[in-house]
């Protein structure tokens, strides 16, 4: 028998309907691998004892007959949700050891639907970063590592992409059979990409931002980190709802995720963007990219090439909307009422030392920039002319829908890179979101599908941009592509006991 | 008429602009459930919200939007079907969120005009920029410990209007008479209570001086002054101030000052230079706040009569003087009490309101408000309700007692809170208006008082009141003095 923990999440569904196992045995096992990769350094907090009593719920339901999709499945949560009495300080220091006394929307309606939580993940500071070096609880290990020309791993690390890094390392590590992440730039899609995972951002405004910890409130949104499409399909259904507390989430019913996944999408029209044929973009990526456009082709699609004009400017304008968000966003973290506060004189003096260490390097850097281009004198030069390239990404998009039905694109420049690589570098570092970040800026549905190996075989995906709330054909597409590629690759495992 | 103030090297125009915050008549706050209550222990109002817990959304409170939408008709302005909220970013210990949701570019009511009636009679258009919507801070309490600051949160997100006016008031007068204009129209639509005491209220005051004719000046702006009194005296100071800086030769400075009520007078808080940049930008949290001209409509349905209209009706239709009627309709509760007084005094004694408007409003406002100015009291407090007003005055209108008479009746309401009837019909006091039994009274008067009465013949014509006098002494007052009168003097004349 297969391990329980190498089951995906529908398998793993069914496998608790037919009673083959129990949420608790399944539940266990994940425990126990997350002792076994505790160097990955993917949780910041485990919550065993809460698994346990969740595990035994869900397994009263399936046998109430009262199963949804997610019933008994053990999950990691970005530490960027607050969880009710649980660690929730988006691996911050300035929220140290914060417990909030409410839930998130989204893990609320998780955990009404039976999902059981096993721990909260690591992620950079406030979701600022793309390779997960920026959290305060250290840099997250990406389970996978490069294989050298002699064929033996390299001794390595690397990081697993960020925000979402602790959430992506932990499934690829068989320590939860998905997480949920957040998005704002590609925090879910550069990760899953990096660690060979589907990770899916649905529209902004499919899933209620109550209870996540803001980073850039126009962008945020929250989504699911999975083995296959299939599993996001059915995390998605639980995650999405419209929530009156949240008055930028709108009211829609949610679709089964899961009936859209047909296999079929002949006569689909998918948009090849050439602006996304950057300069400098490793051979690999670009051969990758084509490949895709074959295997959809083959599939019965049709391809058609499409112009995003003001793909370019993507990159700056999200770098300056976002810092400018978060500058307001983050400064509510003032010592006063919660979180960290290290005196000083005054109430000046205690704001200024508060944050000086409470905040890390990237954090304080965004606060600069967002405080910067908000400035009088300022705004109208960033913010405001930011605000209209924005607009006018939204448009291009909106202009090659008339045409196509979803935009196949890569989701990542590279592959992982090793830790340490970039972290100097923020302008090489925010390169890694160039592919990313026009989907969030346009607020459209994105998934990335694993969908092969680089040169020293580590994994790469390829993107899927679909229509505002049609999360239902980029899933289709996404699972047509999935199962095209045949990508059944996983981490040598190198970490736990040797 | 252009009223300048004498300088020692000529004249000087006084330019002043107001905005007022006035807190929003609401059960909750404007972006979450928790109570408004004035008065409640530190920190029982407080949500998740309102103190800026990480993962906290607003969400709009849509009776503050109707109540704003309210404000700017009964002030005539233009209703913006389409506005935004921003945030205005800050530190403050009382401020969790480290910014507050305002309105910055895109007010929720746009411009319009307040007549205001000043002491000479004249009017005075004076102009609305705007009204906008925003969240009051919590409190920083200063007196509590030694050296700590301790921060209430009670009043924090609590919705305010800010009402900014044009710089069109060019004296203390014209900016109370404004003010309390302001006042009137939020309390007659009902959307803030007005109460200056509990800060529901309040003003910055903006002041500078000119030349008459010339550029506008520098000015100064004086924060948070919480009564009308205060505000004109704020005015008197600073434009005294202004002009004496100018007249020595030096410069205002734009700049934010404090008023310290026990001095009388504002001190600076803080410089242009010092000023905070509040980095406006529109709050991702919310979405632009949109409703159609039907919604307005319905609003405008919905409220009552304006002072305006009320007082034009009051003069035309009723005939109440123009003083008058200025009074009662300074408040709606006066007003109110009025117009049910005179409904039921018509009601009583069978006559056209029009014919009894000026009785009532005469007793209500030189007796009435004369007697709870004297006890402290507000109409709302009133011993006297509208029935017993009515009933009082009823028992005038028909004779049953004479004026005097309701002096002391109503003397005895206003102890007793007692109904007049009952009051007359147990202290014996209606009136006598048997002209047999006056006569016989006259007559024995007349006999007693012979030398007087060959005097008043003699030509002292002021005599007759004596004799008034005598009969009402010897009915306690309860004769009827038109009977008095009618039997009186043909018999003196005699």
């Amino acid at each position: 028998m297969t391990k329980l923990t190498e089951l995906t999440l529908a398998e793993a569904r069914d496998g608790l309907a037919k009673g083959d196992f129990t949420s608790r045995e399944l539940t266990q096992q994940y425990l126990s691998n997350m002792e076994q990769g505790r160097e990955l350094n993917s949780y910041i907090v485990e919550t065993g004892d809460i698994a346990l009593n969740m595990a035994d719920k869900a397994d009263e339901m399936i046998r109430a007959g009262n199963a949804t999709g997610m019933t008994g499945i053990p999950i990691a949560v970005k530490d960027l949700y607050c969880t009710k009495d649980v660690h929730s300080c988006s691996a911050s220091h300035i929220l140290n050891g914060f417990k909030p006394k409410y839930e998130s929307t989204v893990t609320a309606n998780l955990w009404a639907d039976g999902a059981v939580m096993l721990g909260k993940t690591n992620m950079d500071e406030f979701a600022m970063g793309s390779s997960n070096e920026t959290s305060f609880y250290g840099p997250v290990k990406n389970p996978w590592r490069a294989t050298k020309e002699n064929g033996e791993l390299e001794t390595k690390d690397y990081v697993p992409g960020g925000s979402s890094g602790g959430s992506v390392a932990a499934v690829a590590a068989g320590m939860a059979i998905a997480a949920t992440g957040t998005d704002t730039g590609g925090s879910i899609r550069q990760p899953a990409a990096f660690t060979g995972l589907v990770g899916l951002k649905p529209t902004y405004g499919r899933c209620s931002r109550w209870g996540m910890i803001a980073f850039a409130s126009s962008l945020d949104q929250a989504g699911p980190i999975t083995k296959t499409v299939r599993d996001a399909a059915i995390m998605m259904e639980s995650m999405a709802s419209y929530d009156v507390k949240d008055s930028t989430s709108v009211e829609r019913t949610v679709p089964n995720y899961e009936h859209a996944l047909t296999g079929d999408i002949r006569g689909m029209k998918i948009g090849i963007p050439k602006e996304y044929r950057m300069d400098g973009m490793p051979d690999e990526i670009e051969k990758l990219w084509q490949q895709g456009i074959e295997w959809m082709k083959d599939a019965g699609a049709e391809i058609i090439d499409i112009s995003l004009p003001h793909t370019k400017y993507a990159l700056p304008t999200y770098y300056i909307v976002a810092p400018a968000e978060a500058s307001s966003n983050l400064a509510r973290y003032d010592g006063v009422k919660y979180g960290l506060r290290v005196e000083g004189d005054g109430l000046d003096g205690m704001y200024k030392n508060t944050r000086a260490e409470g905040f890390g390097a990237e954090v304080k850097r965004r606060i600069l920039i967002g405080t910067y281009v908000l400035s009088a004198g300022y705004y109208d030069a960033y913010y405001l002319k930011a605000q209209k390239i924005r607009t006018l990404i939204a448009r291009d998009f909106a202009k090659a829908y008339e045409k196509v039905d979803v935009i196949l694109t890569p989701t990542t420049p590279s592959a992982a890179f090793a830790m340490g690589e970039k972290s100097d570098d923020p302008i090489a570092m925010y390169l890694n979101d160039v592919f990313t970040v026009p989907a969030s800026l346009a607020g459209l549905p994105a998934v990335s599908v694993p969908a092969g190996l680089s040169e020293d075989a580590m994994p790469l995906g390829l993107q899927l941009i679909g229509r505002a709330f049609d999360e239902e054909t980029v899933l289709r597409a996404a699972q047509v592509l999935e199962h095209a590629t045949g990508f059944s690759a996983k981490p040598k495992i190198w970490w736990g006991e040797k | 008429m252009a009223k300048y103030i004498q300088g020692a090297t000529g004249e000087w125009e006084v330019v002043i602009g107001l905005e007022i915050h006035a807190q929003v008549s609401s059960e909750a706050k404007l972006f979450s459930g928790s109570s408004t209550k004035f008065g409640s222990e530190p920190n029982t109002q407080v949500s998740f919200v309102c103190s800026a817990m990480p993962g906290m959304l607003p969400v709009i409170n849509e009776e503050c939007i109707r109540q704003a939408v309210r404000t700017g008709l009964a002030m005539g302005c233009k209703i913006n079907l389409r506005s935004v909220f921003d945030r205005k970013n800050y530190f403050y210990a009382d401020l969790p969120q480290g910014y507050q949701i305002s309105q910055f570019k895109d007010p929720i009511v746009g411009e319009g005009v307040i007549e205001v009636q000043l002491e000479d009679g004249s009017t005075k258009a004076i102009g609305v920029e705007r009204l906008h919507l925003e969240q009051d801070a919590g409190k920083s309490l200063h007196d509590q410990h030694p050296s700590q600051t301790y921060v209430d949160l009670n009043r924090c997100g609590v919705a305010l209007m800010e009402i900014v006016s044009m710089p069109d008031m060019r004296s203390a007068e014209e900016a109370g008479a404004y003010f309390r204009k302001i006042r009137t129209l939020v309390r007659y639509a009902g959307t803030c209570d007005g109460n200056m005491d509990q800060g529901s209220m309040r003003a910055d005051v903006n002041v500078s001086v000119r030349r008459p004719g010339a550029e506008l000046g520098t000015r100064s702006e004086t924060k948070n002054v919480n009564s009308i009194r205060f505000m004109m005296q704020v005015i008197e100071f600073e434009s005294r101030r202004q002009i004496d800086l100018l007249e020595d030769g030096g410069t205002v400075a734009q700049e934010t000052r404090k008023f310290d009520p026990a001095t009388g007078t504002t001190s600076s808080m803080r410089s242009k230079e010092e000023a905070h940049d509040y980095r406006y930008f529109p709050d991702p949290d919310l979405l632009p706040l949109e409703f159609t001209r039907e919604f307005v409509d319905e609003l405008a349905k919905g409220l009552p009569e304006l002072p305006d209209a009320k007082k034009s009706r009051l003069v035309t239709d009723l005939g109440v003087s123009e003083y008058n009627a200025s009074v009662l309709v300074a408040d709606k509760e006066n007003a109110d009490y009025f117009e049910d007084l005179l409904g039921d005094l018509a009601r009583k004694v069978g006559q056209n309101k029009a014919e009894l408007a000026t009785r009532a409003a005469n007793w209500v406002i030189v007796d009435l408000f004369g007697a709870l100015k004297k006890a402290g009291k507000s109409i709302t407090e009133s011993p006297i309700s509208t029935q017993h007003g009515a009933e009082l005055l009823a028992l005038q209108v028909d004779g049953t007692i004479s004026g005097r008479i309701a002096k002391d009746v109503f003397e005895i309401m206003l102890e007793s809170g007692d109904n007049p009837e009952r009051i007359v019909a147990e202290k014996g006091l209606k009136q006598m208006s048997d002209t047999g039994a006056i006569e016989a009274m006259i007559d024995e008067i007349l006999a007693d008082n012979q030398d007087k009465v060959e005097q008043y013949r003699g030509g002292k014509d002021k005599l007759f009141g004596f004799f008034v006098g005598q009969v009402m002494k010897k009915t306690q007052g309860k004769a009827n003095p038109q009977v008095v009168n009618q039997l009186l003097r043909p018999k003196l004349d005699g």
